[in-house]
């Protein structure tokens, strides 16, 4: 053991103030249980020592019980977590492990190579510095390997080792070797991703892992850990232009206001002058203050917290960057996206997006394309499922401060946060911004919606009627707008049937239609209260997310939610138009409340239940809650 | 300039503690007086300098814990001013729950789990600060560092979120919560490191002293008051130990060693053969107990 030997020679204070100096490198492994990744991890860990005496006699135990080398210690075991997946004899999520050398601390993001787990290779490369691709002698570049060093290159891991293994299966022959260097070559050629280094080893037997190996003397380079051992890292980070997302705001007292966070580029010095983005206010560093106190300097990585030199405004989300190479603003984007849940994406649906410290809604597009991971084809997709890597434009409901995903991951990549579920939907990498956002603005006009609804006499407003099909929307719509035309009111009443006719005929009842289908109506609502109308919108709209969306898009007070209750087992006897039996003989396809979910409003303004009172009833109830918010007197 | 491995550990910490005070709405820091809480500690301290914490300490009282660690609580407390919380689960408490009657398995999960629950109920606490590691133990490998619990304070494998870069998700439906552990990539090593470098004080039961203490199974267990049964004849011996995790004394065992320096600590740390939680009885019970605990909301 290496520490016993350097304590013993030079005594523990010597030992620690060595290592106390270490760097730190963070590496990804990918490949396969078969490529023996496992088994090289736990060669690594085992070779520099890190493996204890009551583990290494659990192994011993755990070899023979359950290891696939025929009772000789099994290596891969040492890295196995979940008691689930040990029973299945596979890794199926990220797992970190840790151990160093006597230059370095590594940080080994271990991840599973199947297919369906693109979602957790992204996540492992996200933090990578570097990456391990394992590849099988016998076998070569395979599907896996293309999937491997595609989402290495595309996470912007900048150096790829390929550790071809299993030489020993190949006699530890120098054409076997060349043959599949050449191959790899030809591969990161292809992507554009930094050429690779190659090293022939064998996990099992040791060879080329820690030391050189003897039987491959035709191989010039490092073993792999040495090569770990002097790749350079983080110099490329400090010399980008300064960047420091602001996290929190420090205001102890009157007389300290500093911006604490974590830079994500470059290095900044006392004196330095600084632009705080979006806002463009510009100053000047006056202090930096570090965890052990006042720093002359401080570069990418660090956690800090700057004081100005000016009383400048800057909130948390805002970006504190050298005045001299500033990041971009934009609020309309092209970004390259993950998507890692199990419900697919669903163009249109707005989705929560954090980018640093910054949380605002993004829209996505339909995807530009998406990418066949095995072959590298760019295939035409209409949504993005649980793994794909797609193309998207998406639009934010408020500009954010950024660069490029190439130039910066801290200031470029993005997670997506379902906002219902608050589950991380998916992950994207900014690519660039679209100048649609800069150029169209929107016209302000001097007559306003206030001014037109006033001259009618009313306060605009959209009743947004929703409920299963059946369930008595239409009718009670229709009663209301009767009434209040009646009483001289100015309304329109957008029925589901009716715009579908006309406005939406090219949509059908996929999930991402349906939310297409709520996206226009939500704007075509949003122009008529604009014209100072009450209008009213009758649509089973059956997911609350949509319904948000078209709250969040009016003002607040003008979105009146109705929710008309009925049981479904009510509205299938009703049945006015013949659909729930269609849809029960399987005629009809993703039938609200058969084959596809609806989602119960849970704060609508008023619940109508139509099994109990009258659509006349109804109508009263509307009128009252209506002239209780004030939209008519 | 190129920063070290501790240096960047410690950004990534602080980075993890700041994101929490902003994002969240009632954060607590769990503080159980351990070299890991030392650490953490000293970390959010330097987060918020030269504002004081911006949440409070809680503790979780088994009334089993060394008595020295109750002192050092004390000491910390005066020493930093912060606010700490002690929770005891004061029905366990009546029904006289003890590791020596009921075993260290109902123990823990009545004084500890449970004692944990009603806490983070009783205070509507959203996030819960924890000072694991991923390398102190196999099935924690994969833990994340927002680590999502239901109402019900259960770890699911399934909702867990993925993390990538240094963009953490921390939203949650109401009644929801997380556990963030800011010293997920931190080792042993690197802990005592910092220990090291920085100076941070930590109990003195990690440095080795003469002690009272009795055998048990192979453990050595130190008495640490009177409420400690014996069998006939047992006697407690007087050995120079010290501990290499603390918890509640009955359950935690004691390591012969001279090493009664910090920097003799280390040095014994590197030269030994076992791994650190050996120490600890509550794993000894099965092999992947450690995620079962976890799953019913064990830290």
């Amino acid at each position: 053991m290496y520490d016993i030997e350097q304590i013993k020679a030079e005594g523990i204070d010597a030992y620690l103030k060595s290592h106390e100096q270490k760097q730190m490198l963070r590496f990804i492994t990918c490949g396969s249980v078969d490529d023996g990744k496992s088994t090289l991890i736990g060669r690594l860990l085992y070779e520099s020592k890190l493996i204890y005496e009551d583990q290494l006699s659990a192994l011993h135990t755990d070899s023979a019980k359950m290891g696939t080398q025929g009772g000789e210690l099994d290596l891969a075991l040492l890295v196995d977590g979940l008691a689930a997946e040990r029973e299945q004899g596979i890794t199926i999520d990220v797992a970190y492990r840790y151990f160093s050398t006597q230059k370095r601390k590594f940080i080994v993001a271990d991840t599973p190579g199947h297919e369906q787990y693109t979602r957790n290779m992204a996540t492992g490369a996200s933090t990578a510095e570097a990456a391990i691709v394992l590849l099988d002698a016998r076998k070569g570049v395979l599907n896996q390997t293309r999937r491997h060093t595609y989402i290495c290159a595309l996470l912007g891991i900048k150096y790829l080792i390929f550790a071809i293994n299993k030489m020993d299966l190949v006699e530890y022959k120098e054409s076997a070797f060349l043959e599949i260097k050449e191959a790899l070559h030809g591969l990161t050629q292809k992507l554009g991703a930094p050429d690779g280094i190659c090293i022939p080893l064998s996990a099992l037997k040791g060879e080329n892992v820690v030391s050189t190996s003897a039987v491959m003397p035709w191989y010039g380079g490092m073993p792999l850990l040495e090569q770990l051992e002097v790749l350079q890292v983080e110099d490329d980070y400090q010399q980008k232009p300064f960047r420091f997302p602001v996290q929190w705001v420090n205001r102890p007292s009157p007389d300290f206001r500093g911006f604490s966070g974590c830079i994500a580029g470059g290095s900044v010095r006392v004196g330095d002058e600084i632009v705080v983005l979006p806002s463009a206010s510009r100053s000047t560093v006056a202090s930096i203050v570090g965890p052990e106190g006042l720093l002359e300097q401080a570069v990418a990585g660090q956690s800090v917290t700057l004081t100005l030199t000016d009383e400048v405004d800057a909130s948390r989300g805002d970006v504190i960057a050298t005045a001299a190479e500033r990041p971009k603003v934009a609020d309309q984007f092209r970004a390259t996206l993950v998507w890692m849940h199990e419900d697919p994406m669903l163009p249109g649906r707005p989705y929560l997006m954090k980018i640093g410290a910054k949380t605002v809604t993004a829209t996505l597009a339909e995807p530009r394309h998406k990418v066949n991971i095995n072959t590298l084809d760019e295939l035409a997709a209409r949504t993005l499922e649980l793994n794909d890597i797609g193309v998207c434009n998406l639009s934010l409901d408020r500009p954010i401060v950024f660069d490029s995903y190439k130039e910066n991951r801290e200031m470029g990549g993005f997670i997506l946060i379902d906002r219902l579920t608050n589950d991380t939907v998916g992950a994207g990498m900014l690519d660039f911004s679209l100048w649609r956002a800069d150029n169209v603005h929107w016209q302000a006009l001097d007559v306003d919606k206030r001014a037109r609804a006033t001259l009618k006499g009313q306060k605009a407003c959209v009743v947004w009627f929703t409920g299963l099909s059946g369930s008595g929307k239409s009718t009670i719509a229709n009663l209301l707008e009767k009434r209040l035309h009646a009483d001289g009111r100015h309304t329109y009443l957008l029925d589901g049937d009716n715009v579908r006719h006309g406005l939406n005929k090219d949509l059908g009842f996929t999930d991402a239609d349906r939310v297409e289908n709520i996206r226009r109506v939500t704007e075509v609502s949003k122009l008529m209260t604009d014209a100072g109308l009450i209008v009213m919108v009758s649509f089973i709209s059956p997911f609350r997310s949509e319904r948000q969306m078209a709250r969040e898009t009016m003002e607040p007070g003008e979105f009146i939610e109705v929710y008309v209750s009925t049981s479904i087992e009510e509205a299938e006897r009703r049945d006015p138009k013949g659909l729930y039996s269609k849809a029960r003989k399987g005629q009809i396809r993703n039938f609200t409340g058969i084959d596809s979910p609806y989602e119960v409003p849970e704060n609508p303004e008023l619940t109508i239940d139509t099994e109990q009172s009258a659509p006349e009833q109804s109508v009263e109830l509307l009128v009252r809650k209506l002239k209780e918010l004030g939209c008519i007197n | 300039m190129h920063l070290t491995h501790l240096e960047r550990l410690e950004a990534e910490s602080i980075h993890i503690i700041r994101e929490v005070a902003a994002e969240c709405e009632r954060p607590v820091m769990l503080y159980s007086i351990g070299k890991d809480s030392s650490v953490m500690l000293y970390l959010a301290l330097k987060a918020f300098a030269p504002g004081k914490l911006p949440f409070p300490l809680m503790h979780v009282d088994t009334t089993w814990k060394f008595h020295e660690m109750i002192d050092f609580r004390s000491k910390m407390q005066q020493l930093h001013g912060f606010e700490l919380i002690v929770h005891i689960n004061q029905e366990g408490l009546a029904r006289g729950i003890n590791p020596f009657t009921h075993g260290s398995a109902i123990h823990t999960d009545v004084m500890k789990t449970e004692g944990l629950k009603q806490a983070l109920d009783k205070y509507a606490f959203d996030a819960a600060f924890g000072g694991a590691r991923r390398e102190e133990e196999k099935s924690r490998a994969k833990e994340r560092i927002f680590s999502f619990r239901s109402a019900q304070h259960r770890w699911d494998p399934k909702r867990q979120r993925p993390e990538l870069w240094r963009v953490y998700n921390t939203r949650i439906n109401k009644g929801e919560s997380l556990r963030v552990f800011p010293l997920s990539n931190w080792t042993e090593l690197d802990i005592w490191q910092y220990i090291h470098l920085k100076g941070i004080p930590v109990v003195p039961l990690y440095f080795a002293k003469e002690r009272p203490v009795v055998e048990r199974d192979g453990v050595l267990i130190m008495v640490d008051d009177d409420r400690m049964p014996l069998a006939p004849g047992e006697r407690p011996q007087m050995r120079k130990v010290r501990f290499r995790t603390l918890g509640c004394y009955p359950l935690t065992g004691a390591v012969e060693s001279n090493a009664e320096t910090l920097t003799e600590v280390i040095e014994e740390m590197l030269l030994t053969t076992n791994s650190e939680r050996q120490g600890r009885v509550i794993d000894h019970d099965a092999s992947a107990s450690m995620e079962k605990k976890k799953q019913e909301g064990y830290f």
